[in-house]
């Protein structure tokens, strides 16, 4: 049409665009060979700094380069006068900011900078901070800017009080941002650390505790004020993980102490075993063992070989040395590399001894919730529920309300728990499995307990849609063991460390793997009807247990296996009572 | 000029506001020749900005009340058989009720246009209008720190004097309407479009205020705000996302509204379980509708505000540097760089109607040149009564504040915040209240721009001062202590945006374009260019995205041709306002 502005067609825009790239190649790739020869010829001059300032304005991210550029720093810096030095730096400073305007997540920019501030005679740490901070206001999540502000701070000693405002203003613009929460996590225990305990808590045994322990937590009423500011996050948006997050962290729990929570010893086996609060590496623990005022000479093995790992270690003793029953016996095992170490008496008459701290007496499953006090836990919970009332299908809110409650009194509280679960698993059926696995550990949780009140050494916990087994450390000293009628697919590795077990029932579940029933030397009888044990080489592992003598396998796909009877007696030859 | 008369117009565009200027943008984009005429030696008309001498002069003119003689003999003869002639009105009474004072250091200045307002003034002497008397206050200033040594100079320094504001003021971008884009409203949706934006830079808003109780706080609309928020409970925090999360998408869930169709909105928020704070925050600041609003415009006025929010920060809003007569400006320069020609101080006297058709065939301009047109857009200032067909305006109050602090002081001084208050009484309109800051460019370091504007119940004085005594501590014994307030303007503008093509009896290629509206954002007009496009042009696309300079081909030029499209156009523009002057 008349008067109608003409314009370029796309092709033609895309040709001139094709023609423009060939050209900036061209003159990339021509003066890229002549910095690596020059680099070759070992030349460090200006020359070489301009060239490298061509190629990385328009890629930064090569790495190359800039340590060629450091190179020829290096040389320049020796033959300059102080004040030359900073404005070789400073205008080193002033391009780095240009190349980070083209990639802002440049590892080699950031990696640079900070090198940079280490060679400046006078470094500007003020300026620094301030890049810093225009930085994350133009992209709050670029962790390449909060690594290098950790290395500013730290350099320009900016006050832990200053950083912690820094979190609020951050926080305050956007509360989504984990980052801000997680930074404030690790400044408050430095500005509001609690008040060390006044005298050694009454249930750790060993007075020689870390002196860490306490080390992350912050005093209470610094603690209150920020579950307000985590109220108004997860108030204003109950969606938004961070806060949740963050809360989860401020009602967290002190570190368990690290200590030899059990040492059994049984006199038949000539053999001790040692529970530990934490799985460790027995061998390079630094673990020794004192029978009668004599160290011994012991090998320590894991329960399983694929533990590695383990909270459960085995020692054989030497022979004869505590088999007669009529001699009275004191063991010692210390973990020298923690200063800690526990004892205990195998007196005349006892087949077996054992020394231990109870799950009951360490309140070990008050959740991974905290040692505060039950007062403010309890106003916690009301504004929980309080939150819960308003946004019935919250998921954030349900789970805490779950470890606010164990936290509080696991057993009084069994029942409301496993509702919130069953809502859980219905509101966010995506992650039902992992609801599952909660529930199951608290309910082993809440048996452990029920047991150890009972002081007895059955552990019975059927019919209640377990999915996975954990604690079995805890489970050192059982005899009998009822897990019937759950959803278990495995014995795993860790069930081998239940010495003492002398009897299985773990009949209607789904179990296709035995692994763990492995040198179990007092198991005498297993049931396992139907369960999905399909292969005979599935029950090889039952083969070291020497005791066995009653296997139940009924309804389970196994019995398919042609000449499945003759093949087990092989296997198995000590099972007098087997039913397939 | 020559080349004027022997082109055949396609459009002509009488008084460039926001809505002729993008209609003229529209139009000469898609190769319209567009002429472009102004009776002002500013552009914009009642959207212009200006500076503080600027707005002086102005409000000479106005009280002066410029008439141009008109001279009938000159376009009688111009007139063929078979052409009628409709003339245009040549005064603008578009403002009224103007007033002025001045509180700024030293001297009450009054500056009054309406004889009747001096005589309630108390105190005669003060009078004196000392715009023009700078030699008094400079003396002043200068000899205050000897005569009084007990007196903290910097103190004395400090307060803002009115030569300052006079020397300074071509710091002063101030706008006669007062408005805020919204970040999805129609106008940034068109700037981005038609790639208009590139003219201009902008602010976002950074506070959303209320005054409650003669307390002005900040009100929690966005998440971080209400994350922020020291007066509400976690509760009503909870209470108000979840109203504003549904808000956003309330057309999804009709039976949560719909037995509160026909009920006020205020009555809905009742009903949601909004405490008498957050149902005063929904209504007033976020929905900015009245008591009367019902249910579902008050949903999509709040859901209109939400869905603005985050797109550039926190607040839904932005503010162009240098004011808001900027924007009608870039759109006459996208008009130019496409070939429209503008002249300033010329205006049209009548239209020539074709008498069969009923229709414009030219126009007749002050210099008695006839100028042929086949479309012709007008602001409704132009038209004479005898073309109207209704005559129901509304009004709009409104007051311009110098003022030397913030209403609500905050860790930064350079923010632009929008505060609405609440009717102080029923029966009252709901002010709204734009404080701009120096680095939106639009007043000098040290001082707020305050604009305030309600739909008119009387004069601008009358509706707006007790607003304006209420927020700002304003001297009433002149001289005697520091005020706040360094300068006042008060003035009722038209608000003619509720007429449309039946209000008036014209040939059909007349497109009357209204004033600016009372509300906060420009949609209106925006909405009202584009119609009036489409009419124009029915098969045309309405501002499609202009190319890149290099991307442009010029007759003659191969691609390769060097520099922008602009500079003909420019110089075009610069030679007819040569031959304008002439």
């Amino acid at each position: 049409m008349h008067g109608r502005v003409k314009v370029k067609s796309t092709a033609q825009q895309e040709e001139e665009k094709r023609k423009e790239r060939e050209k900036k190649l061209k003159a990339f790739v021509s003066a890229r060979d002549a910095v690596l020869r020059k680099r070759s010829a070992g030349e460090h001059d200006e020359e070489a700094l301009q060239l490298t300032q061509q190629l990385l304005s328009s890629n930064p991210d090569f790495a190359t380069l800039w340590n060629y550029r450091r190179e020829v720093l290096l040389q320049l810096e020796t033959s300059r006068e102080k004040d030359e030095v900073q404005k070789l730096y400073e205008s080193e400073l002033h391009f780095i900011e240009a190349c980070l305007k083209v990639n802002p997540k440049s590892y080699g920019c950031w990696h640079h900078r900070s090198w940079v501030n280490t060679r400046l005679p006078q470094p500007d740490w003020t300026r620094e901070l301030g890049l810093c901070d225009r930085c994350l206001s133009l992209d709050e999540r670029n962790f390449h800017c909060w690594d290098y502000r950790r290395v500013v701070v730290k350099e320009s000693g900016v006050s832990v009080e200053q950083e912690l405002q820094f979190t609020d203003r951050l926080i305050g613009s956007n509360f989504s941002n984990y980052s801000s929460w997680h930074y404030r996590s690790t400044l408050l225990p430095q500005l509001h650390p609690q008040p060390a305990p006044d005298s050694a808590s009454n249930t750790s045994p060993s007075p020689t505790a870390s002196p860490q322990i306490h080390s992350h937590r912050v005093c209470e009423e610094q603690l209150l004020k920020e579950y307000e500011l985590a109220h108004n996050a997860f108030f204003t948006d109950p969606n938004d993980q961070s806060a949740w997050f963050y809360y989860r962290w401020l009602l967290g729990r002190a570190e368990r102490e690290e200590m030899i929570s059990c040492v059994y010893v049984s006199r038949e086996r000539e053999r001790v075993s040692v529970a530990f609060s934490k799985p460790v590496h027995a061998q390079s623990e630094g673990l020794m063992l004192v029978l009668d005022g004599q160290p011994q000479q012991v090998e320590w093995r894991s329960t399983h070989p694929r533990l590695r790992h383990s909270p459960v270690w085995l020692c054989d003793l030497p022979p004869g040395s505590v088999s007669d029953i009529s001699n009275e016996h004191n063991l010692t095992v210390h973990w020298t590399e923690k200063y800690t170490h526990r004892d205990c008496a195998l007196y005349t008459g006892c087949a077996e001894s054992w020394c231990r701290d109870s799950a009951t007496d360490q309140e070990l499953f008050r959740s991974e919730l905290s040692v505060e006090k039950s007062s403010v836990l309890q106003a916690e919970l009301q504004s929980c529920n309080q939150l819960l009332e308003l946004e019935p299908q919250n998921k954030w809110c349900l789970l805490t309300i779950i470890l606010l409650m164990r936290a509080l009194d696991p057993l009084g509280h069994e029942k409301e728990t496993l509702a919130h679960f069953q809502t859980l698993k219905e509101v966010d059926p995506m992650r039902s499995s992992y609801y599952s696995d909660l529930c199951s550990k608290f309910l082993i949780e809440n048996t452990i307990l029920k047991m150890e009140y009972a002081e007895v050494r059955v552990f019975s916990l059927s019919n209640k849609n377990l999915t996975t087994l954990c604690h079995l450390d805890q489970l050192l000293l059982v005899t009998h063991i009822n897990l019937s009628s759950n959803q278990l697919l495995r014995l795993p590795p860790q069930f081998a460390m239940l010495q003492c077990l002398e009897v299985l029932e773990a009949d209607d579940n789904a179990i296709e793997s035995l692994e763990g029933l492995y040198h179990l030397p007092k198991l005498e009888e297993v049931s396992l009807r139907n369960n999905q044990i399909c292969k005979l080489s599935d029950l090889e592992s039952l083969a070291s247990c020497t005791k066995l003598t009653r296997l139940d396998l009924r309804g389970n796909p196994v019995h398919k296996t042609a000449n499945i009877d003759s093949e087990l007696s092989q296997l198995l030859p000590l099972v007098t009572a087997l039913s397939l | 000029w020559q080349w004027l008369l022997v082109t055949m117009l396609s459009v002509c565009v009488h008084f460039p506001g926001l809505t002729e200027s993008v209609i003229a943008a529209a139009c000469s984009r898609v190769g319209q020749s567009v002429l472009h005429l102004d009776r002002r030696n500013y552009y914009a008309g009642n959207w212009a900005s200006f500076t503080f001498n600027g707005l002086l002069s102005w409000i000479e003119e106005y009280k002066q009340k410029v008439q141009i003689t008109e001279s009938e003999q000159v376009w009688r003869s111009l007139i063929d058989e078979g052409e009628d002639v409709v003339p245009l009105s040549s005064v603008d009474s578009s403002i009224s009720n103007l007033e002025v004072f001045c509180y700024a250091r030293l001297a009450l200045i009054l500056l009054t246009t309406n004889t009747e307002h001096e005589v309630s003034e108390p105190e005669e002497e003060q009078h004196t209008s000392d715009i023009s008397e700078p030699s008094q206050s400079q003396e002043e200033k200068d000899s205050q720190p000897i005569s009084s040594p007990a007196d903290p100079p910097v103190e004395v320094e400090k307060k803002i004097t009115y030569q300052k504001l006079v020397k300074e003021g071509r710091r002063f971008n101030i706008d006669l309407v007062s408005k805020l884009m919204y970040s999805r409203g129609a106008l940034v949706d068109l700037l981005i479009k038609s790639n208009v934006s590139r003219y201009a830079e902008f602010k976002n808003i950074g506070h959303i205020l209320t005054c409650r109780n003669g307390k002005v706080e900040q009100v929690p609309c966005s998440r971080a705000d209400v994350f922020a928020s020291k007066q509400l409970t976690v509760v009503e925090k909870r209470m108000l996302m979840k109203f504003l999360t549904f808000c956003l998408d309330f057309e999804q869930h009709p039976e949560e509204y719909q037995d509160y169709t026909e009920k006020p909105f205020r009555e809905f928020l009742k009903n949601k379980k909004l405490t008498e704070n957050l149902q005063d925050f929904v209504l007033h600041s976020i929905a900015m509708v009245t008591q009367q609003t019902l249910t579902e415009e008050g949903l999509k006025a709040t859901q209109h505000f939400l869905r603005c929010l985050g797109r550039y920060g926190n607040t839904p809003f932005l503010f162009p540097l240098y004011g808001l007569g900027e924007i009608p400006q870039c759109f006459c320069r996208m008009c130019a760089v496409f070939g429209g020609i503008y002249c300033l101080r010329h205006s049209v006297q009548c239209l020539v109607v074709d008498k069969a058709s009923n229709k414009v065939k030219a126009v007749i301009d002050t210099r008695g040149q006839k100028i042929s047109c086949s479309h012709f857009v007008v602001e409704d200032s132009y038209i004479r009564d005898e073309q109207r067909q209704s005559t129901a305006y509304r009004q709009i109050s409104r007051a311009v504040l110098i003022t030397d602090r913030s209403v609500l002081p905050s860790e930064s001084d350079q923010q632009i915040s929008l505060v609405t208050i609440p009717p102080l009484e029923s029966s009252a309109p709901a002010v709204r209240m734009v404080e701009l800051c120096s680095s939106s460019m639009t007043c000098m370091p040290g001082t707020y721009l305050v604009h305030l504007t309600c739909s008119s119940s009387g004069t601008a004085q009358e509706d707006l001062a007790p607003v304006v005594s209420e927020l700002f501590h304003v001297s009433t014994i002149p001289g005697e202590e520091p005020s706040e307030v360094l300068w006042v303007m008060y003035f009722n503008m038209r608000d003619t945006s509720a007429l449309d093509s039946s209000s008036y009896s014209l040939p059909s290629n007349v497109h009357v374009c209204t004033g600016p509206d009372g509300s906060l954002g420009s949609d209106c007009s925006i909405k009202l260019a584009e119609s009036v496009f489409h009419h124009i042009l029915p098969d045309e696309e309405f501002c499609p995205p202009a190319p890149n300079p290099e991307d442009i081909i010029y007759d003659g030029d191969g691609p390769q041709a060097e520099g922008p499209g602009f500079d003909e156009s420019v110089n075009t523009e610069a030679e007819e306002e040569e031959s304008n002057q002439e």
